[in-house]
């Protein structure tokens, strides 16, 4: 499979009054032509951070790459000029952020925010880019294109906002979509047209996606591939049903215990118990070693490797370790294992 | 849109009428008569200057023959500082020069204010930012009198570039009162539109405008600087009135012949007519301001179109 994007060892710290706050502590994926990755992991955890570097959106004063590149198309991102990147950005790379209420100039008319990538980056006139614009809007399934060009954000519902959004990002037929919760602030409703629109326009103009999102039930539903984060660094990357059905990292089953299900009969909701660590003094050895049953004495001291699992799953846990005792993991993983092939809990059927 | 002006047009003559009422009663209670300044008139020369400017009747009568007066746009004759001119002639033919240096502050304090506002914002905690804010605080904290002395002693005395206080140059005479009424305006839009570009820079549609490609100085005009305006157009209506006071002191600084050092003279001989004529001219020319002001919103910001707008 093409690789379209690779980043490797990337470390990034924003340097504060308080001091360096390491945001991103040595990250490495790659995304893969016309796949969706999703990054989950909680409020704090760099994965906002990361797809905003590789967009090179974060503030020049305070944030500094320390280590590792973002390979794409042969270049170092990491390594552009500010010239350089307003050609990648919007053209190469786009990105969709989490509240399409601000996220849209209120006094600009959406056609001239639509048309200004277009402009920007394309050698065509005007009324070319109008014509195009107007598509766009027909694509994200806007009624009467014509008439709402002219018209302005505040007159448009926030499902709608996020469609010109997506419309604007796709304007140049992007190679990759970032999309940072994009469904987040939508209702319910709202949420699941948005998330098959974005399926349905991925197919039609094959672009990757890089989906982050807190909502598991949305990486089941869009993701191919799934990076889990946890304190500035991935801890266990695999396929979705990996992920979600052989899960090895204890960070992993916190989170997907604490995922509310339909026939779970527990009353109440598991949650991870403890606070995310903090990234100004982040801890030596497994980040999440304090707030969790399963730490070793081992997590304490040294930061885990990877381990592989399979071809495309790895996790970085010391419980992977062929010396590490067995531990079981917590009764709704066991629930999920025993439907994986491959799994030690594996009781047949299919996932 | 033809719709809400005409509701603020009505609205308009209301508050003029009350601004007219309360100034007219006001000066009533005040000590003191345009005739009893001139001394030397026996009670009979007195009976008659009153009774011929109608100083004589109630004040209930005096109050309706002025409103109607006022009505058919007539602001009476002057008493004493004009000597029986026509209160209307007066002010217009003092407008000329407050108006030049009035505008000329205005506009060159607000575009110097909103340039050194838009630098001070897209160069935070620089040098630059702190010389703004230097500025902006002096420009604020120094009243335009003493502004204009300072001015008056080093660009008119010391370096004689401009004349120290002269209305005969044209428009070298207007540099000098222009600079000293602009400084307020100057310092308040800096002010505004520093933290107002500030705060819009780091929203979302900035971030957007970025992630499309847009360079720095588009980011900065095209998307940031409309909406920065927004809390700027609010202040319009208060800077104009500070440029008005402004200008009557330094108009009489300055010798300039205008209404704000004729207002001020009128003031001390109790000219009655003059006064109230003033007081109605500036009145209409700020309830003016505050509707322009009103209606730059909703051409700035689609969100405030006015009620009847079409969409």
């Amino acid at each position: 499979m093409e690789k379209i994007l690779q980043v490797k060892d990337l470390e990034l710290s924003f340097n504060t009054q308080a001091g360096e706050v390491k945001a991103i502590r040595g990250v490495n994926f790659d995304l893969n032509k016309g796949e969706t990755l999703a990054i989950v992991g909680e409020s704090g955890s760099g994965k906002s951070v990361t797809t905003k570097s590789i967009m090179r959106l974060l503030p020049e004063q305070s944030a500094e790459f320390k280590n590792g590149e973002i390979l794409f198309g042969g270049r170092d991102l990491t390594k552009l000029s500010d010239k350089e990147m307003q050609k990648i950005r919007g053209k190469e790379i786009s990105m969709i952020f989490q509240d399409p209420m601000t996220s849209l100039n209120p006094t600009m008319p959406i056609g001239r925010q639509l048309t200004e990538p277009l402009l920007k980056h394309q050698k065509i006139s005007k009324t070319e880019a109008k014509k195009v614009a107007i598509d766009l809007l027909r694509l994200v399934g806007m009624p009467k294109p014509e008439l709402r060009m002219k018209q302005y954000p505040h007159q448009f519902s926030g499902g709608q906002r996020q469609r010109i959004v997506i419309a604007i990002s796709l304007a140049c037929n992007p190679k990759i979509l970032i999309a940072d919760e994009p469904t987040t602030a939508l209702d319910v409703t709202i949420q699941a047209q948005i998330l098959e629109l974005m399926k349905d326009l991925q197919k039609k103009i094959d672009t990757s996606i890089i989906f982050i999102t807190h909502d598991l039930g949305v990486v089941a539903n869009v993701a191919d591939r799934v990076a889990v984060m946890y304190g500035g660094k991935i801890v266990e990357i695999g396929t979705v049903d990996e992920v979600f059905y052989n899960p090895q990292h204890p960070y992993t089953w916190g989170l997907l215990s604490s995922m509310p299900s339909l026939d779970t009969e527990d009353a109440k909701l598991y949650a991870i118990p403890g606070t995310p660590p903090d990234l100004l003094d982040p801890p030596k050895g497994d980040a999440f070693a304090l707030r969790s049953e399963y730490a070793l004495k081992i997590d304490m001291e040294q930061n885990p490797p990877f381990f592989k699992v399979s071809e495309t799953h790895s996790a970085a846990t010391w419980l992977l370790h062929p010396d590490a005792p067995q531990v079981e993991p917590p009764l709704t993983v066991i629930e999920r294992m025993k439907k994986f092939p491959g799994s030690r809990y594996y009781e047949g059927g299919a996932v | 849109m033809a719709k809400y002006i005409g509701k603020r047009l009505i609205y308009m003559v209301i508050t003029l009428a009350l601004i007219a009422t309360f100034t007219f009663f006001l000066m009533k209670i005040l000590p003191g008569s345009p005739v009893a300044s001139a001394d030397k008139l026996s009670p009979e020369q007195r009976a008659v200057v009153e009774a011929r400017y109608g100083l004589d009747k109630p004040l209930p009568v005096q109050y309706f023959d002025y409103m109607f007066g006022l009505v058919q746009g007539d602001l009476g004759i002057s008493i004493n500082q004009f000597k029986g001119a026509d209160v209307t002639d007066v002010i217009l033919s003092r407008m000329g020069p407050s108006a030049q240096i009035g505008f000329q502050g205005m506009v060159l304090g607000t575009v110097l204010g909103i340039l050194l506002g838009m630098i001070a914002a897209l160069r935070q905690n620089t040098w630059i930012d702190y010389t703004s804010t230097f500025v902006a605080i002096v420009g604020i904290s120094i009243p335009s009198f003493v502004f204009a002395s300072l001015l008056q002693y080093w660009f008119g005395l010391k370096w004689d570039l401009f004349p120290v206080a002269l209305w005969k140059d044209g428009f070298m005479s207007s540099v000098l009162p222009s600079v000293a009424l602009a400084m307020f305006p100057l310092a308040t839009a800096a002010r505004f539109i520093r933290t107002e570009m500030i705060e819009v820079l780091g929203s979302d549609y900035i971030t957007l405008a970025k992630a499309k490609g847009a360079s720095g100085s588009e980011i900065a005009f095209k998307h940031a600087f409309r909406n920065a305006l927004i809390p700027l157009i609010t202040v319009l209506g208060p800077m104009a009135v500070a440029i008005l006071t402004g200008s009557l002191v330094v108009e009489q600084i300055f010798a300039i012949p205008g209404i704000g050092e004729q207002f001020v003279k009128s003031i001390m001989v109790n000219d009655f007519a003059i006064i109230m004529g003033t007081t109605i001219f500036f009145s209409v020319f700020l309830i003016v301001i505050i509707l322009l002001v009103d209606i730059l919103y909703g051409v700035i910001d689609p969100r405030i179109r006015l009620s009847g707008g079409k969409n």
